[in-house]
């Protein structure tokens, strides 16, 4: 009964997310003879939304004639964990030391819950000189750095030198800024060139451009703060800022579920690229963390 | 039509607070920030979080200030009849345990984190961690409270076992300083308790006076006052 009705009504509201309350005068036409009385709530779905229905005393008349009902909606159950707001997955990095940057980023990328690729490249060549690390929506990310390599292969042909890490992140700004209502990606953009020597620019959801000493994002980026803001120090070597990004995207790989795999670090400096590679399970264990170990089911030769 | 779906304007409401206890050789430290808001507005920039259930158990309490009042209460008023009724100090566990029977039972209508630690005899100093649901857990450091988030990272690498007391007090109000600095919702003073088989030690760190961290600047008498 509760199907065949559903067929027959005709939507309240419009579609949309969240909580809403209406109350809605119902038209259903030529029932014949079929009283439905006091059904309580009744759960039904149309489209990707979900109410919660009172169906009171409808009443039929003879057949041929129209009849209203009042059904009364109420608030959709609101499932937290359904209809939570997409957050950013991921956890990325970059750090100037005293003569270039360091970029890291975990390898997770999710669909969900599931695990679409726990190999991925999260951080992109623009130039010879310039990366970005991309967080947020997979899509979004990759379609601005996409046009921004566009743009700095043909402003370095005209320029006639390499693009300034500047250059390249104001680009990036730009096109977050005057696209921010449909754009939902977090970015870094981390470089050197002779002018400013190592550079680490943070262009957040919104597309502010802040230069500065180091930057983090995506999801994993809240359990550092209180890691770094006591970690950080200026004028770090290579060694150390490699090993300070190392251990912040493991300590984040280890708590954000959204975060994981392999991390993966570039080094850019004005002797070129360096990429590099940390195995997940070489990663340094933590609190509460247990060592990989083979699985049991193996068997063993 | 639809009304405007806001995020932020009806987003879940977030615990405010920063609230952690630690295990030591001896005995238990509890902190807490003393910030309590309502929206964004600091109802109360000097709260004690910190309430005592028994000589030798304390509570840190986090999320609805209301609840978690109610939930102490009624643990302090059962304990209080328990040890007259067992004759001798009620255990940290028992507190934890009615703690989190309250939690659990009600978890419908309650929206509050808590932590539960004192010193007794038998297990000498213990942590219970009793978040929003009702789980209980015997820990040797626990946080709770929107900053909690922020100090993951840095716990999950700094924490080590078997701390001394001084090591642990260093420990606890530095982080609450470190989630200061980042979480909105926390602030004030850091107010620390500690408690072993000497008994209870109160202890009070002023605002202006913990370490400061990236990007913190130090502070200064305003340009507006005359000297």
């Amino acid at each position: 009964m509760i199907e065949d009705l559903e067929e027959n009504w005709s939507k309240p509201c419009g579609c949309c997310e969240g909580w809403w309350a209406c109350e809605g005068v119902v038209r259903l036409s030529k029932w014949q003879g079929l009283q439905i009385i006091a059904l309580g709530p009744t759960f039904l779905q149309w489209d990707h939304l979900r109410f919660i229905c009172v169906i009171v005393s409808l009443k039929f008349l003879a057949s041929g004639s129209s009849f209203f009902s009042r059904v009364v909606t109420m608030e959709p159950m609101a499932c937290g964990w359904t209809d939570a707001p997409h957050s950013m997955g991921t956890t990325i990095m970059a750090v100037e030391y005293d003569g270039g940057v360091i970029m890291g980023a975990d390898s997770r990328t999710t669909t969900g819950v599931y695990v679409a690729n726990r190999a991925s490249d999260k951080i992109t060549q623009l130039t010879d000189n310039v990366y970005i690390c991309r967080s947020g929506s997979a899509a979004d990310s990759q379609v601005v750095s996409d046009y921004v390599r566009y743009f700095l292969n043909q402003h370095t042909i005209q320029l006639g030198r390499p693009a300034t890490v500047k250059t390249a992140s104001t680009l990036v700004k730009e096109l977050s800024y005057q696209n921010k209502s449909f754009l939902e990606t977090g970015l870094i953009v981390g470089g050197w060139d002779k002018y400013e020597g190592g550079s680490v620019y943070g262009i957040p959801l919104g597309g502010t451009l802040l230069r500065l000493p180091f930057a983090t994002g995506g999801s994993g980026s809240s359990y550092l703060y209180g890691f770094l803001d006591q970690a950080w120090k200026p004028n770090m070597t290579q060694d150390e800022a490699e090993k300070l990004v190392v251990k912040s995207i493991s300590l984040a790989i280890a708590r954000d579920g959204a975060s994981g795999g392999v991390v993966r670090t570039v080094t850019i400096n004005e002797k070129g690229v360096q990429r590099k590679f940390h195995p997940g399970d070489k990663l340094e264990l933590f609190y509460e963390e247990i060592p990989p170990r083979p699985s049991s089911l193996l068997a063993k030769s | 039509m639809e009304p405007m779906a806001s995020q932020w304007t009806e987003a879940p409401h977030s615990m405010g607070t920063t609230i952690m206890a630690v295990e030591y050789d001896g005995g238990v430290i509890l902190g807490a920030d003393s910030r309590t808001t309502t929206g964004v507005y600091v109802a109360n920039r000097a709260s004690d979080k910190i309430t005592q259930l028994t000589d030798n158990v304390y509570l840190c309490r986090s999320g609805s200030a209301a609840d978690s009042q109610v939930v102490s209460d009624y643990v302090r008023y059962f304990l209080n009849q328990h040890t007259i009724q067992l004759g001798r100090p009620s255990t940290v566990k028992t507190a934890g345990t009615l703690v989190k029977e309250l939690s659990y039972q009600n978890k419908s209508f309650l929206e509050t984190g808590l932590i539960v630690a004192g010193w007794d005899k038998y297990d000498g100093g213990s942590v219970y961690g009793i978040p929003l649901g009702g789980t209980m857990l015997r820990l040797p450091f626990a946080t709770g409270g929107s900053g909690s988030s922020y100090l993951y990272g840095f716990l999950d690498q700094a924490w080590k076992p078997d701390m001394t007391h001084e090591e642990a007090e260093k420990l606890v109000v530095k982080s609450i300083a470190l989630a200061i600095a980042r979480d909105g919702a926390s602030g004030g003073v850091v107010r620390t308790v500690t408690v072993n088989e000497q008994g209870v030690e109160r202890k009070f760190h002023a605002g202006d006076k913990l370490p400061l961290f990236y990007e913190e600047i130090a502070p200064r008498p305003s340009p507006l006052r005359a000297h």
